[in-house]
Parts: structure tokens; sequence; C-alpha cells
């Protein structure tokens, strides 16, 4: 009565083939499958790589299975994976995303000598004064004068950036883009962000409003569920 | 039960032990009993500004040694029976003093003086944490230069890491009005947002201090000099009392935009 689910289902689309693995078998048990399904798939070497995506459902694939899993599937074929896909985190995992995407909010003056570093975003009431220095893994938003050095994406996330009520910064590091300022005396500017822009490869600084025309996922926690 | 006042700026010559001997002379001249302690060990000047070299004896180091009690080192200023000096050693070696030997010497002036002030050496090394270990308040002294600035921030930086009873409070000494206009050196209000304390006082660049250091008489015992006025001020605010602040205002320029971050990577 009741009709045996498949272990290892394949199916094509435009973009490649998707491998759904039953998440309810043990992995050692489906691997096998795999392994079977796999030599019995029709592969033109003439042709470039397809790709792979790999759904496991509920089952919680770590590192491990990760690359048994791609090794299965790409050696001796050609195949490319592009994602193995999960609906569980483990419990470590999740808290570090949370870490790294929360907000930690400071209120204190960054004063020269002086340096503050977060891990995730950091929102900063009050000023980063000249020697001073402010560091995040994520974003930088000053509510006040940034005057000191700003750096954002310490860790090498390109896709930040500092917000500022007012910008006079002795130098922007955004990821491992460096910009100080110019060598005359100007004034600073007032509600504006720095940006990495990738056409002319540099930090830029431009209105808030840049903001929400070239980046709609600003949360760090978006960026981790997007790009894994 | 007196109150110790640390006089500190980072950056050396903006005007410490000038503050220092006027604040002092300043609060004797108003009936307070006062110790000023110089704890700049190897180059001590107070005594020499205060016109009482001549009478040193015993050392702040003998004291710390044991060689003399803190009694008997103390001396007594020429002008006021209120007013008493503890000098720094101009030879001895700058680690016999710790941060423990002063507070103690500190906690015994506390209790018959109303005020100690205390003169600190430049930097942010032995002697700093020395002359900031027994004090309740601190006063950092700046000049409106951008170096000297930066200093203070750091100076302050590290204050507030310290448990005193009260934020430190900022003095801007020699100013010049004419280069304050002229855009030529930092504006007080610039100064005073970007260090973000209490402004206690603006003295201005005054040859009569000089004049008056010179001759071992501070400033503040002239009744006339601007400078003199300024620091006698400075000595009403600590008692507590709301003496206005000479306004120095100027208009501020207009902002410009600027863009032109140069770009590298590093
Ligand atoms: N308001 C003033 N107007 C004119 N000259 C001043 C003023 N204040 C201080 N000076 C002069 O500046 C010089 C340095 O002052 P002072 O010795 O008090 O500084 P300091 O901070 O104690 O220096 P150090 O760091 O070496 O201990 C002295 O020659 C003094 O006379
Ligand atoms: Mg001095």
């Amino acid at each position: 009565m009741h009709e045996k689910k498949p272990i290892i289902t394949i199916k094509g689309n435009r973009e490649g083939l998707t491998l759904m693995i039953d998440d309810e078998v043990p992995f050692e048990e489906a691997l096998v499958e795999l392994k079977d399904k796999l030599q019995s798939t029709q592969q033109n070497k003439n042709e470039p790589l397809v790709s792979v995506k790999v759904q496991s459902g509920n089952r919680f694939v770590d590192e491990e299975k990760r690359d048994r899993l791609r090794v299965m599937i790409e050696e001796d074929n050609h195949f490319k994976v592009t994602a193995i896909e999960t609906n569980v985190v483990h419990r470590d995992e999740a808290l570090r995303w949370k870490e790294e995407s929360g907000i930690k909010r400071t209120h204190r003056i960054i004063r020269s000598g002086q340096v503050l570093k977060v891990t995730g975003d950091l929102l900063l009431i009050g000023d980063v004064n000249p020697g001073g220095k402010v560091m995040a893994t994520g974003n930088i938003y000053v509510l006040g004068n940034l005057f000191g050095i700003a750096h954002a994406g310490y860790k090498g996330d390109r896709n930040t950036f500092i917000a500022a009520s007012y910008m006079k910064p002795t130098q922007l590091r955004i990821a491992d883009y460096i910009s100080r300022a110019p060598d005359y005396v100007a004034d600073g500017v007032y509600m504006e962000c720095g940006v990495i822009d990738d056409n002319e490869d540099k930090i830029i600084i431009d209105s808030l409003k840049l903001l929400s025309r070239k980046r709609n996922e600003i949360s760090g926690f978006e960026r981790r569920m997007q790009n894994g | 039960m007196g109150e110790a006042i640390v006089i500190t700026s980072g950056k050396g010559g903006v005007g410490k032990t000038t503050t220092t001997a006027n604040i002092g002379t300043a609060l004797a001249l108003m009936e307070k009993k006062v110790c000023l302690i110089d704890t700049d060990i190897g180059l001590r000047n107070l005594d020499v500004i205060m016109g009482l070299e001549n009478r040193i004896i015993y050392d702040i180091v003998d004291v710390v040694e044991g060689r003399c009690r803190l009694n008997q080192a103390l001396i007594r200023d020429k002008r006021f029976d209120s007013l008493t000096l503890l000098p720094a050693a101009q030879t001895s070696d700058k680690s016999a003093v710790t941060t423990e030997g002063m507070k103690k010497i500190v906690a015994e002036l506390k209790q018959e003086y109303d005020y100690i002030i205390i003169d600190c050496p430049a930097g942010i090394e032995q002697g700093f944490q020395n002359a900031i270990a027994g004090a309740d308040r601190a006063i950092v002294v700046t000049n409106p230069e951008k170096s000297s600035v930066r200093d203070a921030d750091r100076i302050i930086g590290l204050l507030e890491q310290e448990d005193m009873t009260e934020a430190p409070r900022l003095i801007i000494n020699r100013i010049r009005n004419h280069m304050m206009q002229s855009g030529d050196i930092m504006e007080v209000d610039e100064i005073v947002q970007l260090l973000a304390i209490d402004l206690i006082g603006i003295v201005i660049d005054d040859e009569e201090v000089i004049k008056a250091s010179n001759n071992g008489e501070p400033v503040a015992l002239n009744p006339n000099p601007k400078a003199s006025i300024a620091y006698r001020n400075i000595a009403r605010r600590i008692l507590g009392e709301n003496v206005p602040l000479q306004s120095l205002e100027e208009e501020k320029g207009i902002f410009q935009r600027f863009k032109k971050f140069i770009g590298m990577r590093s």
C-alpha cells in the first residue's frame, strides 16, 4: 500500500540538474544509491560540465559530508556541484551567523589611540576622533563625526560600507581597499557613505541614497543566507 | 578632607607647570590651604617658577624612600603660609616613585590641605601613571594646535579608564586671538567639540606669564595681566563659582563637499 520513496531523485532543468537526497535513510545508504544513480546517467564528455544542485532536505550536512558528496558527484563524472542545500543549520553555525550579522551598538567617543573592533555591524553613537579607529567585519554606522579611521569588512567582505553623520576621515578602509583623505584642506561631508565602486575599483564617498540603489541587502545576515 | 587635582597634557611644553603654579597661587590668594606636587622627576621646574628653588632640602624621592618625613620635604611659599610645595627629585632614579607611593603621599596631604595640585610630566609613561594615581580629578591642558589637541584626546581616553570622581576638564592655554581669527590655529569651539569635555578656562598667550615665571613670581600674583585674570577665574571655577567664559566666537567658513579620496589597495 505505502509506496517506497526513492532515495535519490534527479531532475533536469535549464540550469543543470537538481539532485534530491531523501533525508530519512542513513547517509551511507544514500551514498551507495547515489553512486548507482550517477553511473546510470548519460553524460556527454564533449559538452561543458553540467552543474548540479544538491538538495538534502532536513538532513544536516557537515563539512565532511559535503566533501564526500562533492567528490562522489564530480569524480569520474561530467558534473560540477554548484550548491549543497540543506534546511538544517548547526547550532554553532547559527550562533556564529547571528554574531556576525548582529549590530553591536556602542555609545562612546573613540579617542586618539583607541581601537574599537567588533564582529558584525557596528553602530557607534559618538565620534571617532583623529587617531582613533573603528573596525567591523560588517558595516560601520557612525552616528557622529568620523575623523579617524574606519575599516568595514575587515575580514575581507567587500560588500560592506561605512556611513557617518559627518565624514572627514583620515582613512576609509573596506576589506582590502584603502583610501585616504586628500592632502589639501577640505571640509567634511554630512550623511554620506563610503563603498567600493566596482567600476572604478576604489572606495568612493557618496550620498547615503547610494546605498538604497546599490545594495538591496545590506544586512550581513541576508548576505550569509545568500552566499552560504 | 581635601581634593587632589592633576594637571596633565600628554604633549610637553603646553603649560602644565605654569598652570599648576598659577592655580595654586590663585587658590592660596582665596585663602585655601594648597600643596603643589611636582612629579616631573629629573626635569623639575615648579620650584623655579614659584621662586623656591633655593629652599629645597628634601624631595619627593627622599619621602618615598624614607630618608625624611613628608612634612620635612614640604617647602613653605614666600608669600602665603597656606601654600606649600613638594618638589621633584632632580637626579634620582625615576623608578623610585610608584603609583602606590604617590597614593600614600596624596592621601596623607589630603588630611591637611584643601587642594593638592599635581604637576604631571609630559608623556604617558610611568611618570604620568604616578601623577594621576592619587588624583580625584584631572585638568587637561592643551594649546590650540592639532598635535597638542591630539595628545590631549589620547590623555582623556586614558583618564576615562581611571576611576576619578569627575570627568576631566579642559584648559586651552596660549590662545592667540589674531591667529584664531585667521583660521591658522584651531578654534576654541572646535577643540571643545572634538574633545567633548567641559572647558574650565581659556588663557591667552601673554608675555607677562613668561616674565613672571622667569622672576619666580607666578603671574596670578599680579592683578592686571589678562592671563592672571584667566588663572584666577579657573581657580574660582574649581571652587564651584559660576564665572562666565570670555567669548571667542568666530564665524565659521562655508562647508565644501569633498569626494576626491585618493584610492589605493593594500
Ligand atoms: N599663557 C601663556 N602665555 C605665554 N607663555 C606661556 C603661557 N603658558 C605657558 N607659557 C610658557 O610656555 C613654556 C612652557 O610652559 P610650562 O613649562 O608650564 O609647560 P609644561 O607643560 O609644564 O612643559 P613640560 O612638558 O616640559 O613640563 C614656558 O616658557 C612658559 O612660560
Ligand atoms: Mg612642566
